[in-house]
């Protein structure tokens, strides 16, 4: 925990502009030269119930969401439903202050709507006892009034901009900035008023005792805020993908809305199906006739593509899927976060897997492996799937521009052109050999496409010839699937020895134990292990990125490094854990889980707090919402 | 220049083309009425100018699902169910190529139903033939989506309670744009029916009676048939909605009685294909997609070029 940082919340209801106002705050923050790092929380429902956003921002980098956080904007919440006493959902127009306070930390400031937050309301959750206790600082105002004298209640969310730039001490440049950008007329007259008013009221009528102030700081180069789903989005366009086929489910439908609205301009074809076993079916189809295509969904969504997924397997038919998890299992917590989709993505279809599976770990991650995963499809006509939660996809961060500068890349990989096809082996019919094992190189047997002459052949889900004719005789089976699972193997080379390493590494190289993780928790653990260090401890970590095929030697080399490791995941059942021992075959004993369901995301000290209880050997229990899973023999 | 050369080209075909030299005899039974579906197709493509390698075949699982292993195209043979959604693909991807999909009645009507009415509503422009034979053949004899009330098979061991999907209807409600019902007893027919769905800009669903001799010898030959065009007992417009739907309905009331009517049942020129919606609105490039990875000239944008909004 650093004093030096903002983390700022609005709460309100879904359908109060929670969303876009924290948005353009962020922006504002970013632009004066912070780096910001946001987390979202809300309910499935289209109006009201508990919703926040949360924005972090410091002088320096900061990739997680904080601990707790130090200023409170509570909205109210406008779609409320009718509180009657013992409700079974309680009130909830107070809930954008009652469910907020236990996080807020000591020092912290409070604005809350009095338009909306009525007084007799205020006293149900004894703020002020607790303010006292906590010494926060409260500051009550009608924002909705204010809002109403100079526009439309719905501005509210201005007001409540105004008085927090105000009691941080911020300059209004960029936030008028913003507004100007966002819209026009009289709707921007009327809103930039209220900015004012409420920046005014604030310094003159309320005296300031707080110390928090809007850090400072500057950028050297250019800085984009976005998300990890726009930055999978970004990836498949520079990876030269023109079509994506769909059907919405939270969280995947921001990749699936992202593309749909860019493809047209861009020449490419986007179409939401009829469910999602069509959806993946149609990448297939798509990917067959020539063009580098996707689909993707959440949990429940991809449980229907399990069949097309394994006739891209079977039929070498080079696709990219990606998998927004949400927590499960069946419907779940459709709009909460958790990794217990992995065994199911690594898994799902029958027979023995042959798909390659990547885990991003952060925004950066999840464009370079987005692009990497059309790259290792076509080269090696292999569906590949990326792994994701609705955490990464949700949050936005600022990244260097220049980051995204770089060649796109449509190229198709080992598919062959008709002049190459005349070179190619045919049957004495005339029937290309699609699927060739004698000279298959890296276990690839280049593929033709429908319409190019000279390439004839079938494509087939059932077991196959070297022409693609249906065959169940043994040794072309065996020397067929010996040839598919040769390119995992040859992936897995290419990928140790030609490229970069896709795992992350924090904390000092001799360290003594050992955090791993995967996917989205990867900025909790970094941070983690930076203050663990920070307070004398030995520790470094490991953010695993490819699922499969796994980094053998890598994760051999950090645990046998290590004299014992935490595996950090969000899920009950330690699923990643399970394949590090399925995959390695021991580390066993070394293994501890720390485990987080319930619905929201590590925060740093939960797993500072974790590594403390785990290392210290006494009889106690954490107190966050995590549990410890021993390793063997503990 | 285009990378698919196979496309469009002018010349003569013989129809020995169309079978493939690894497997120029189907396993099906001795007299089952998939050999008419092969029969009619190589006759109808070299005739409406098809060349086997601007050939699209795509088909589902079963006896029906075999079909592009004896006939000499490209060929995809997916899922249980699910050759329409990989083949509405393929056409998006390039429109240029000539897809025709194809499956049982199990297939079609059953697992893949819904498959079935969104593509018939969206219109794509492909030829979809199902091989309707009112059983589960492959699978040794169970009761299908079509097979007639009290039909009994060992997983309806009492007779089924179930009244038979209106496959015909069912088509015309969802939006195909040419639908017609042809037997394998009547080779002509079929020919012609299959060759007009083809050259069909749109949807062409054609319900195609195969008998199978193995598994469902109850049931007729699906003899004697009568054309619903050459009889003088039927009068309706093909082209008139309403009246299709009646004709459609009493085709499928006689069936089960033993009254096997075939023919054109709807057919409307004028609606526009999907690749033609999606144009007009600007979602389909007019040139076809796959053409554009062999394009060494394409300019491929950037996500660089969106950041601005990120800013």
């Amino acid at each position: 925990m650093s004093d030096d940082e903002l983390i700022w919340r609005i709460a309100g209801g879904s359908g109060d502009g929670i969303d876009s106002t924290s948005q353009n705050f962020a922006k504002a923050l970013m632009r004066s030269g912070l780096d910001v790092f946001t987390h979202r929380h809300y309910p499935s429902r289209i109006r009201g119930g508990h919703t926040y956003v949360e924005i972090r921002a410091a002088d320096h980098e900061v990739q997680s969401r904080g601990d707790g956080y130090n200023f409170l904007l509570a909205l109210g919440d406008s779609f409320a439903r009718n509180p009657e006493e013992n409700a079974y959902y309680g009130n909830e127009e107070l809930k954008p202050l009652s469910e907020n306070l236990d996080e807020l930390r000591e020092g912290g400031i409070i604005v809350y709507d009095e338009g909306l937050i009525s007084d007799e309301d205020v006293e149900e959750v004894n703020l002020e006892e607790r303010a006292e206790e906590n010494d926060w600082h409260v500051f009550p105002m009608d924002l909705r009034g204010l809002a109403k004298e100079h526009g439309r209640e719905v501005m509210r969310n201005t007001a409540g901009v105004g008085v927090t730039a105000a009691l941080l001490d911020m300059d209004l440049e960029h936030i008028e900035d913003l507004m100007s950008d966002a819209m026009g007329g009289d709707i921007l007259e009327s809103n930039l008023d209220i900015l004012h008013e409420a920046y005014e009221i604030v310094e003159d009528e309320y005296e300031f005792e707080h110390d928090l102030r809007a850090p400072e700081g500057t950028h050297d180069t250019e800085q984009a805020l976005l998300s990890g789903s726009n930055a999978i989005a970004y990836g498949a366009i520079d990876a030269g993908c023109r079509f994506i086929a769909g059907y919405p489910m939270t969280p995947w439908t921001d990749v699936f809305t992202i593309l749909s609205q860019n493809f047209p301009d861009m020449g490419g074809i986007s179409e939401q199906v009829e469910d999602e076993i069509a959806a993946a079916a149609l990448a297939v189809g798509a990917s067959h006739a020539g063009v580098k295509a996707m689909s993707g969904s959440s949990g429940g969504g991809f449980a229907l593509m399990s069949e097309p997924l394994g006739l891209a397997e079977m039929t070498e038919t080079p696709i990219v899927l990606i998998e927004a998890m949400r927590a499960g299992p069946s419907t779940g917590m459709p709009t909460k976060p958790e990794q217990g989709d992995l065994e199911h993505v690594l898994y799902t279809s029958q027979g023995d897997s042959q798909r390659v599976v990547f885990a991003p770990g952060n925004i950066e991650e999840a464009y370079e492996q987005t692009r990497l995963a059309f790259e290792i499809a076509w080269d090696y006509q292999i569906p590949t799937l990326l792994i994701y939660d609705q955490k990464l996809g949700g949050e936005n961060k600022n990244v260097d521009v220049e980051f995204f500068d770089r060649e796109p890349s449509p190229d198709l990989g080992s598919t062959l052109t008709e002049a190459e096809l005349k070179e190619a082996a045919h049957d004495n019919s005339g029937k290309f050999k699609r699927f060739n094992y004698e000279d298959a190189e890296d276990g690839v047997a280049p593929r033709s496409l429908p319409g190019q002459k000279g390439g004839r052949y079938l494509a087939t889900g059932n077991e196959h010839s070297p022409v693609g004719h249906i065959s169940e005789d043994p040794d072309n089976r065996v020397n067929q699937m010996d040839r598919r699972l040769e390119k995992l193997e040859s992936i897995r080379e290419e990928l140790d020895e030609e490229r970069e390493s896709t795992q992350t590494y924090f904390g000092p190289e001799e360290a003594e134990y050992g955090i791993v993780t995967w996917g989205s928790s990867q900025g909790a653990v970094a941070e983690a292990i930076e203050r663990l260090n920070e307070q004398g401890h030995s520790v470094k970590g490991i953010s695993v990125s490819d699922m499969m095929p796994f980094p053998e030697a890598e994760m051999t080399e950090f645990l046998e490094s290590v004299d014992e490791a935490l595996v950090v995941e969000m899920n009950a059942t330690a699923q990643f854990r399970g394949l590090v021992q399925k995959e390695l075959g021991r580390f066993g004993e070394k293994l501890t889980s720390l485990l987080k369901y319930n619905g929201n995301p590590f925060e740093p000290a939960e797993i500072v707090e974790g590594y403390e209880v785990n290392l210290a050997d006494e009889d106690r229990e954490p107190t966050a919402q995590v549990r410890i899973e021993p390793a063997a023999g503990d | 220049m285009s990378a698919f050369n196979a496309i469009g080209e002018e010349r003569e075909i013989d129809r020995d083309e169309f079978t493939p030299g690894v497997e120029p005899q189907p396993t099906w039974c001795p007299g089952c009425g998939d050999f008419s579906v092969l029969k009619s197709l190589k006759q109808a493509l070299p005739e409406v100018g098809r060349t086997p390698e601007e050939v699209l075949t795509v088909t589902g699982i079963g006896c029906s699902g075999k079909l592009n292993s004896y006939l000499d195209t490209y060929g995809f043979h997916t899922i249980h169910g699910r050759a329409l959604p990989v083949a509405r693909a393929a056409k998006l991807a390039n429109p240029d190529l000539e897809v025709i999909a194809a499956g049982g009645d199990g297939d079609g009507y059953g697992i893949g139903g819904n498959h079935f009415i969104h593509s018939a509503r969206e219109n794509h422009d492909i030829t979809y033939i199902v091989f309707n034979n009112e059983i589960f053949g492959l699978t040794k004899g169970q009761t299908s989506p079509t097979s007639p009330k009290g039909h009994k098979s060992k997983t309806q061991p009492s007779g089924s309670a179930k009244t038979p999907l209106r496959p015909l209807s069912m088509s015309l409600n969802a939006g195909a744009s040419y639908i017609a019902r042809t037997a394998a007893v009547n080779p002509n027919q079929a020919k012609e029916i299959i060759a007009e769905a083809i050259e069909h800009d749109g949807f062409a669903h054609v319900d195609f009676l195969t008998q199978c001799p193995t598994w469902n010898k109850d049931a007729r030959q699906y003899v004697p048939y009568v054309d619903v065009q050459d009889s003088d007992d039927y009068e309706f417009d093909h082209t008139n909605r309403q009246e299709a739907a009646e004709m459609m309905r009493e085709t499928e009331n006689v069936l089960n009685e033993g009254t096997v009517l075939t023919g054109r049942y709807y057919v409307d020129e004028d609606r526009p294909s999907y690749t033609e919606e999606k144009q007009a609105v600007g979602e389909l490039p007019d040139e076809p997609l796959a053409e554009r990875y062999f394009d060494d000239d394409a300019e491929w944008e950037r996500s660089y070029d969106l950041l601005d909004r990120h800013k």
